[in-house]
C-alpha cells in the first residue's frame, strides 16, 4: 500500500502542475520539449477502441460458446487452461507475436491497426475469464425455467443469461481496456511513432501512444522538463485509475441490485 | 379413458446410477396424478423425463419409451414438447424479470403477439392461477418483490400462458406455507378440468388431498399405483403402506 500511495503521491505532486488545457490539446514541439501531448492521447484512444472493436466480440463468443455450450471434456478443460495461461504471458512477447503476424505477416506495416490487432490480442483472455465467470454466475435454474417455458437454448443465452452476465462483462472489459491502455512493449513494434507531431488519418498510419511517449520522453530524449515528464506520468495513470474505476463502480452498483 | 403419456420400460441412468428401472405408467387425460415417494426414489427424474429437462444432465442415459399421445417424445421438437408440458419447480423460481414480463416470458418465445393480445394472455393467465388480484396494479414491479406464495402462483401462471396440455408440478408447496399450499391445491384442482397435472410431492396428505391416483415410487421402481381413495385406504404392498404411514421415508 505504502509504496503504491507514494508513487501516486508523486505522480501528482509533480505532474499535475504541468496539466492545462494546453498541454492536454497542443501538438508536442522543440523535438518534445514543449508543447503538449496531443497526438499521443488521441492515438491512445484509437488503440484502446480498435482492440476492443476486435477482442469484445470475438472474446465474449468464446466465452459464451465455452460456458453454455462446451461438453466438460479434456479438449474444454486444455482450452480453458490455456487461455488462462496466455493471460499470463508477458505482453512483450504479444508485441513480437504482432510484428511477426501483423507487420510482417499480413503486411499490415507499422500501424494503428496492427497495433490495436495485437492488444486485442492480448486483453481477449482477459475478456474471456471475466465474461466465462459471469456467464456461469447466473443461476442454472434461469435457465431451466427458460428452457422449460419452451424457449430455445439461443433465446435463453439471449433473453436470461446475457442480461444478468452484462455488469461482470463489462467490468472486464473494462479491466482489459485498462491494461491495453497502459501497455508498451505490444505497441513498440507494431505502431509507436518516436515522434510525430500530427494526428493519424487513417487505420494504416503510425501513431503516438501515451506509454512510449512516456518512455520516449524520460530515456531517449535528452533535456525534457521534468514538468512534462511527469504530466504525461500523471495523464496516463489517470486515464487508468479512472477504467478501473469505472469498472469497480459498475460491479458495486450491481452487487447492490443483484435480486438473488 | 383418454391416455396422455404412455411410459413403457423407462430405465434411466445418470453415469453408473441406476435412477428409474422398468417403470411403466399411463397418465390420463384430465387427471391429477401424484407421485409420492421418499428422497431419491426417483420421482422428480421421472418427472423431469415428461419434459426431457433430464437431457441436461451430464451423462443421462435412458431407455424404453415415453409416449405423448401415441408420440414418442424424443421424436418432438424439444421446444414445442415442452410447451405442451409444462413444469412448476420446487421453489418459487421467477426469472429476474417484472411480473407481467415473467408471465409473458413463455408466450413471447413462441411468437410474436401485439401488446393487447399478450396483455389478455397475461391477465387471464394470472386469474387463472389466482393471483391477479393481488397483482394487477403493480404488473411492472419487480417478481421478486412477491412473497413466496405467491411467486409460485406466478410460476403457475407463467406455465399456464403458454397453454399447455400437461403440467408437471414438482413438490410445488415444499416452500410453502399453509395457507399458500391451500391456495395452490385449490388452483391445481380447478385446472384439473382443462389440464393433465402430474404432481411430484413429498406430501403424503397433498397426495391424498389432490390425487385422483397416486403412485409410489421407491428406490427407482414403480412400486404401487392406484385411485388415491383405494391407495390410502387398502394399499397391496406393504412398503406402501408403510410409507403413507410415516413408517420409512
Amino acid at each position: 500500500m505504502v509504496p503504491v500511495g507514494l508513487i501516486v503521491a508523486i505522480i501528482i505532486q509533480k505532474g499535475l502542475p504541468a496539466i492545462n488545457w494546453q498541454f492536454l490539446i497542443d501538438m508536442p514541439r522543440q523535438g518534445m520539449r514543449a508543447g503538449g501531448i496531443f497526438p499521443a492521447i488521441i492515438g491512445t484512444i484509437y488503440l484502446v477502441t480498435g482492440a476492443i472493436i476486435f477482442a469484445l466480440p470475438i472474446g465474449l463468443l468464446t466465452a459464451i460458446y465455452l460456458s453454455e455450450y462446451s461438453k466438460d471434456n479434456l479438449l474444454t478443460r486444455l482450452i480453458k487452461l490455456a487461455i488462462v495461461n496466455l493471460a499470463g504471458v508477458p505482453s512483450v512477447v504479444y508485441g513480437l507475436f504482432g510484428l511477426a503476424l501483423f507487420v510482417v505477416f499480413f503486411k499490415f506495416g507499422t500501424s494503428i491497426l496492427s497495433g490495436s490487432l495485437t492488444l486485442g490480442i492480448m486483453i481477449i483472455p482477459v475478456i474471456i475469464t471475466t465474461s466465462r465467470e459471469a456467464l456461469e454466475s447466473v443461476p442454472q435454474s434461469f435457465r431451466e425455467v427458460s428452457l422449460s417455458l419452451g424457449a430455445s437454448k439461443w433465446q435463453t443465452i439471449r433473453h436470461i443469461v446475457l442480461p444478468n452476465a452484462i455488469p461482470g462483462i463489462l467490468t472486464g472489459t473494462i479491466l482489459g481496456l485498462g491494461r491495453a491502455a497502459g501497455e508498451t512493449a505490444p505497441i513498440l513494434f507494431t505502431v509507436a511513432a518516436f515522434y510525430l507531431p500530427q494526428l493519424p488519418s487513417s487505420i494504416f498510419d503510425q501513431a503516438m501512444a501515451l506509454p512510449y511517449h512516456l518512455y520516449v520522453i524520460s530515456t531517449q530524449v535528452p533535456n525534457v522538463d521534468e514538468k512534462i515528464r511527469y504530466g504525461t506520468a500523471f495523464v496516463l495513470l489517470a486515464l487508468v485509475l479512472f477504467m478501473n474505476l469505472v469498472a469497480i463502480i459498475i460491479r458495486y452498483k450491481f452487487r447492490k441490485k443483484k435480486k438473488w | 379413458m383418454v391416455i396422455k403419456f404412455n411410459i413403457e420400460n423407462l430405465n434411466i441412468w445418470f453415469g453408473s446410477i441406476h435412477a428409474l428401472k422398468q417403470v411403466s405408467v399411463g397418465v390420463q387425460a384430465n387427471e391429477i396424478l401424484s407421485i409420492i415417494g421418499p428422497s431419491n426414489s426417483g420421482k422428480t427424474t421421472f418427472l423431469r423425463m415428461l419434459n426431457r429437462l433430464n437431457d441436461l444432465s451430464q451423462n443421462f442415459k435412458m431407455n424404453g419409451s415415453v409416449k405423448l399421445e401415441q408420440e414418442d417424445i424424443r421424436n418432438i421438437d424439444t421446444e414445442l414438447l415442452r410447451k405442451k408440458v409444462g413444469m412448476v419447480f420446487a421453489l418459487p423460481l421467477p426469472l429476474p424479470l417484472s411480473i407481467f414480463d415473467n408471465v409473458a416470458y413463455g408466450v413471447r418465445m413462441h411468437d410474436r403477439k401485439n401488446k393487447k393480445i399478450l396483455g389478455e394472455i397475461v391477465e387471464a393467465s394470472l386469474k387463472e392461477a389466482y393471483l391477479w388480484e393481488e397483482v394487477k396494479d403493480r404488473l411492472n414491479e419487480s417478481a421478486f418483490k412477491l412473497s413466496g406464495g405467491q411467486q409460485q402462483r406466478l410460476c403457475i401462471a407463467r406455465t399456464l400462458a403458454i397453454e399447455p396440455e400437461v403440467i408437471l408440478f414438482d413438490e410445488p408447496c415444499s416452500g410453502l406455507d399453509p395457507i399458500s399450499t391451500a391456495k395452490v391445491e385449490d388452483a391445481m384442482v380447478k385446472l384439473k378440468q382443462k389440464y393433465t397435472i402430474v404432481l411430484v410431492t413429498n406430501n403424503v396428505k397433498q397426495a391424498a388431498r389432490v390425487g385422483d391416483r397416486t403412485a409410489f415410487f421407491l428406490n427407482g421402481e414403480l412400486i404401487e399405483l392406484d385411485k388415491t381413495d383405494k391407495m390410502f385406504t387398502a394399499p397391496l404392498d406393504k412398503r406402501t403402506d408403510g410409507y403413507i404411514r410415516g413408517k420409512f421415508g
